[in-house]
């Protein structure tokens, strides 16, 4: 794999990468090149954008509710990867789309990678496609396009399946953060923490960020002390279902999350 | 060529474990376990036990003379209606409930449409004194009230999905979501053959009783083990999966299997999952699926809760792409006629699932001496209100 964006990112050894999760079409069916403009201005490090799905089987009501709202205002894969080309226009942040398998394999996982790569996407998560089967069937395809494809792993992967996953990662690996669908939680439990502490002392060969759960500063904070960085996807859906003045209230979220000033 | 599921849980092209890596350990667990549990001697006894003096097993393999002369076949009904609790659905969870016990399991969640499954899990739970959590479509609450108010009787909590629909597809997101959030002391009692690998052979070998006992009763019958025709209607296809299981490589059987086209193959609301589907990953398999170009998932239809599901189990899908399995598809009004016309002619009202497989007997073309197995999966009572509200009977 060629390095692209991405890898620039995290090789740049930068801490407390902020990444922030959108669903594409939402609130708005073409609010989705602004946002990812309005998320580079206010300083978050890289955007995961995600897939609408009509069965987010992962997510919790937040990012269900958004799935639902951007399909009913029409957005499909084609549409965002045109989204996602002029969105790279006007923007250098490392894009990642983010979402389940099925639309991705019904658009044909070739010419998905062949179009998402040419329209400046960097990377993929596709938490239903497990490890065996990327390696079985789609491994050379995101190497040829140079697409990095992130795995998932929770609290209850063992030891030996985060080796292998770290073994065949390309740029990080993302730590949900517990046993759980998506959605924002109030603080981390003990438990929590002890996860994130155990993962730091396994000094795997890619960088890891924390996501699940990441609502705030203090959230946003405590998982940084233990990775490169973390996800917030939840509390930033509920700003945008929210807001009357994206640019202003993206701008304060992303602030008050890196430096702790209240919104 | 083999219909059975390969190593690496394939049926075919169809198949696998597309499951987000939260549920990893727990699909892994079961993988890694499941056929041992199966192939214990003990397991066995107990299951086969609880079968036999709970279940009621073996059900009757009925000859519908006054049926076999309308139709102009001979036509056998397995009896899975004369099940407890009514249904086939009762085989899989005394296995499922069994095993989850062997792996520690403290808590049972599972997914209905109909009902029937809910009833069933609720039934075992009670049995084995575990806690029961069934999510059900708000929709199908209000279609299946008895069968809400049954689960309620035997002590489980009944979550209404409220997303989508409302309907079977999405209390399988649920129950998923809810899996996901208790990885550890919960066990996921999927009712029929779909799921990520192991769930499709698992369930379809506890079904497989059902063929198990069609060849004993018929070799009694008519001193052959094999029919000439089964026919069993297919949602995700449980009930057909354990019909067909023991006759899958007896190429003498033709094998039939009935689809809900609910208001019409072309009326857009339907659930005819091989006319209309396509391949594409859903609750953990890769299968056939109602979808749009855009691979989301159509909203399936059907007067009856069992059936209205948008795929069918990767078992299924292949057995439809290699043609192992005719499959056929009965309307709202075709499936309803059925039901009433067994009424009148055997004295017995099966589910509407169910008439959707005896509907097949007026698509199908049989000689005189064809001998013909219906699965009659399940029974009326839980459709009641809607015989009632279609009123032509």
């Amino acid at each position: 794999m060629k390095s692209n964006r991405l890898t620039t990112l995290f090789a740049s050894g930068r801490k407390n990468l902020l990444s922030v999760f959108y669903t594409a079409g939402y609130p708005g069916l073409t609010d989705t090149v602004r946002i990812g403009k309005a998320l580079e201005a206010a300083g978050a490090d890289f955007v995961e954008i995600g897939i609408p799905f009509s069965d987010p089987v992962a997510d919790g009501p937040t990012i269900q509710a958004s799935n639902k709202v951007a399909l009913d205002n029409g957005m499909n894969l084609h549409l965002l990867v045109e989204q996602v080309a002029e969105l790279r226009k006007i923007s250098e942040l490392p894009i990642i789309l983010m979402g389940y398998l099925n639309p991705v394999v019904q658009y044909g996982v070739e010419a998905f990678c062949a179009d998402a790569a040419a329209a400046g996407v960097d990377g993929l998560i596709l938490p239903d496609m497990p490890l065996e089967e990327f390696m079985a069937e789609y491994k050379p395809i995101f190497d040829k396009h140079n697409l990095h494809n992130t795995f998932l792993i929770s609290p209850t992967t063992s030891e030996e399946r985060i080796r292998r996953i770290d073994a065949v990662s390309t740029a990080f690996i993302y730590a949900v953060a517990a046993s759980s669908t998506t959605g924002a939680k109030e603080r981390f439990t003990d438990e929590q923490i002890a996860y994130f502490e155990r993962l730091k002392s396994m000094h795997l060969k890619n960088p890891f960020m924390i996501g699940f759960g990441i609502a705030n500063n203090n959230s946003f904070r405590q998982a940084c002390a233990y990775s490169a960085g973390a996800v917030v996807g939840s509390a930033f859906i509920n700003v945008l279902r929210e807001s009357k003045d994206l640019e202003e209230d993206i701008s304060a979220f992303v602030h008050s999350l890196k430096d702790g000033k209240a919104l | 060529m083999t219909y059975q599921v390969d190593e690496r849980g394939y049926y075919g092209k169809f198949g696998g474990a597309y499951i987000p890596e939260m549920l990893y350990p727990n699909v892994e667990e079961l993988r890694t376990h499941y056929l041992d549990i199966w192939n214990d001697p003990k397991f066995q006894e107990e299951f086969r036990a609880l079968l036999r003096d709970y279940v009621g097993r073996p059900t009757p393999l009925y000859y519908a003379r006054r049926l076999s002369e309308a139709v102009g076949a001979q036509v056998y009904l397995k009896r899975e209606d004369l099940c407890h609790t009514g249904a086939h659905k009762v085989n899989n969870t005394i296995g499922q409930i069994l095993l989850a016990r062997r792996l520690g399991k403290e808590k049972i969640i599972a997914e209905t449409g109909a009902g029937q499954h809910g009833v069933a899990t609720a039934t075992v739970c009670a049995l084995m004194g575990m806690e029961c959590i069934v999510y059900m479509g708000k929709v199908d609450m209000e279609r299946q009230r008895p069968n809400v108010e049954r689960m309620r009787i035997l002590g489980a909590t009944v979550v209404p999905a409220l997303s989508g629909n409302m309907t079977l597809k999405d209390a399988t997101n649920e129950a998923m979501r809810h899996w996901i959030n208790h990885p550890t002391d919960t066990h996921y009692i999927i009712g029929s053959v779909v799921g990520p690998h192991p769930y499709p052979d698992m369930v379809a070998r506890f079904q497989s009783v059902i063929s198990e006992e069609i060849k004993m009763q018929l070799e009694q019958a008519i001193g052959r083990p094999h029919p000439d025709w089964v026919i069993a209607c297919v949602g995700g296809g449980s009930n057909a999966a354990g019909a067909y299981y023991h006759y899958l490589d007896d190429v003498r059987v033709k094998l039939v299997g009935v689809e809900a086209a609910g208001h019409g193959l072309d009326s857009g609301e339907s659930a005819a999952t091989t006319a209309l589907g396509r391949p594409g990953v859903l609750h953990g398999s890769k299968t056939l699926l109602m979808q749009t170009d855009d691979g989301q998932v159509i909203e399936p239809y059907s007067i009856s809760a069992g059936l209205d599901y948008p795929g069918i189990g990767p078992m299924h899908a292949h057995l439809f792409d290699t043609g192992r399995v005719q499959f056929v598809s009965a309307t709202d009004d075709e499936a309803m006629g059925a039901g009433i016309r067994l009424s009148r002619l055997e004295g017995i009202i099966p589910a509407i699932e169910s008439a959707h497989a005896l509907a097949a007997l007026n698509k199908l073309k049989f000689s005189k001496r064809d001998v013909v197995v219906v699965n009659l999966s399940g029974r009326g009572d839980k459709d009641l209100e809607t015989y009632i509200r279609w009123g032509k009977y």
